[in-house]
């Protein structure tokens, strides 16, 4: 499946003028997303709750250190501005929806049926959102004091004032369609539970043949947008690849441990180290174009789809895997 | 025909800004618009890419004084940090009074 990936960035390189519909991308999205959410719930409705709670802190730990430790490295080591290093670290603070079912896939074809905690796919939709949220504050009261600071002449264009609120932001983040998706796709699953899942397991079922081949077309398309996107490596600049790299391993080690002091399983830990180490593509982009749009998107965009995605799929996945083997997570 | 003079402001913007963009039309008061979806390349060169969605055109016919009050928020909110461009004309209406 990797290789629909590098197929799609290889199309690009020989200006194929093969794209995919924007419309059969919006598609495929939702129904991987609300796929990944029924099958999540369906999952929950027969574990137990406890079992979730020590993930779920070590979850939103995470969440709560990626986006700060992305912001400062960018802000300190790189020399980005406030908002840049906000807008990146928002990226790099959420999750990528694929990289986590890449990852399921990796792991249970290494480690077999079971092997990854039912209870992930919850622990996916409680970092989507801290992590964006905590950079883009960052963001704007980095900028709010920076404006306030240098006494904004008269005349210039006063961004402060015409910020969105922060409830606008919420209510945006939490109706985006991948939380909606995922989130009602798990309600429903609790409801239905694994009698009600049986009729539609064909269409829905991570395991079954429509689900991957749906999965791997995603891929195609992501490897085309990633592709296109290859030219603005240049402009992004030395630092930004190596950030794009370097910091998925840190975040990646760090949802690793983490996952094992909450005493998840090896396998479990793998998928929390790569949630910690990926980059998000579809909820961050939007949210951060429209409350800090002084965020040059080529930074964000090639770092998430151009370095950090392919780079967890092909080295970073089976990497976590190692350190999560290493650790021994219980 | 009895026609009347009244203004055409277009708007062509990234599409993320749709819903913001339809709120301040609206408040500065406008009865109605039309949105297209449309594609294009501007001055910044490059669109914001193929995550974020293509261009939109939004059209409205207003009177001077509300097309001048939308200028102002566009001017203030939108043109310092995203890909959008606005320009006005002259149009001749029927039923003046559907429009103000």
């Amino acid at each position: 499946m990797v290789l629909a990936f590098a197929f799609g960035i290889v199309c690009r390189l020989i200006k194929s003028e093969l794209a995919i519909p924007r419309d059969l991308y919006t598609s495929l999205s939702i129904y991987l997303l609300f796929a990944l959410g029924l099958k999540g719930g369906v999952e929950l409705s027969h574990s137990e709750w406890k079992e979730l709670f020590l993930p779920a802190i070590a979850t939103i730990v995470i969440g709560c250190i990626t986006p700060i430790s992305s912001y400062l490295t960018l802000r300190h080591l790189g020399r980005f501005s406030i908002a840049d290093a906000a807008g990146i670290a928002a990226h790099y603070g959420s999750v990528s929806a694929v990289t986590f079912i890449a990852t399921e896939k990796f792991v249970l074809a290494n480690l077999g049926e079971g092997s990854v905690a039912p209870f992930m796919p919850t622990l996916l939709t409680l970092l989507e959102i801290p992590g964006i949220q905590i950079a883009l504050a960052i963001g704007v009261l980095g900028l709010a004091k920076s404006n306030a600071s240098k006494e904004t002449a008269p005349g210039t264009p006063d961004s402060v004032s015409s910020r969105r609120s922060m409830g606008a932001i919420w209510h945006e983040l939490l109706t985006a369609r991948s939380m909606v998706l995922l989130v009602g796709g798990m309600v429903i699953g609790i409801i239905v539970g694994y009698d009600g899942f049986a009729s539609v397991k064909p269409f829905f079922d991570k395991g079954e043949w429509m689900f991957k081949g749906a999965l791997t077309l995603f891929l195609l398309e992501m490897g085309l947008v990633a592709g296109s996107r290859l030219s603005d490596l240049r402009r992004a600049g030395i630092f930004l690849i190596i950030f794009g790299i370097v910091m998925p391993i840190i975040h990646g080690a760090l949802g690793v441990y983490l996952g094992s002091l909450a005493g998840l399983d090896a396998g479990s830990c793998t998928v929390l180290g790569a949630m910690a180490a990926s980059a998000s593509y579809i909820a961050a982009p939007p949210a951060v174009r429209m409350t800090l749009p002084e965020a040059n998107p080529t930074f964000y965009l090639t770092a998430a789809l151009a370095i950090t995605f392919p780079f967890n799929l092909l080295f970073g996945i089976p990497l976590y895997f190692r350190m999560a083997l290493a650790i021994g997570g219980t | 025909m009895n026609t009347h003079n009244l203004t055409l402001l277009v708007i062509v913007a990234e599409a993320l800004l749709k819903d913001r963009l339809i709120h301040s039309i609206r408040e500065a008061g406008a009865k109605g618009f039309t949105v297209t979806e449309v594609a294009g390349e501007g001055s910044r060169q490059r669109r914001v890419g193929e995550l974020l969605g293509d261009n939109i055109k939004i059209e409205v016919i207003v009177n001077r004084e509300i097309a001048d009050r939308v200028l102002v928020v566009l001017q203030k909110d939108y043109f310092p940090h995203f890909a959008v461009i606005a320009y006005l004309s002259e149009v001749q209406v029927v039923r003046e009074e559907k429009y103000v």
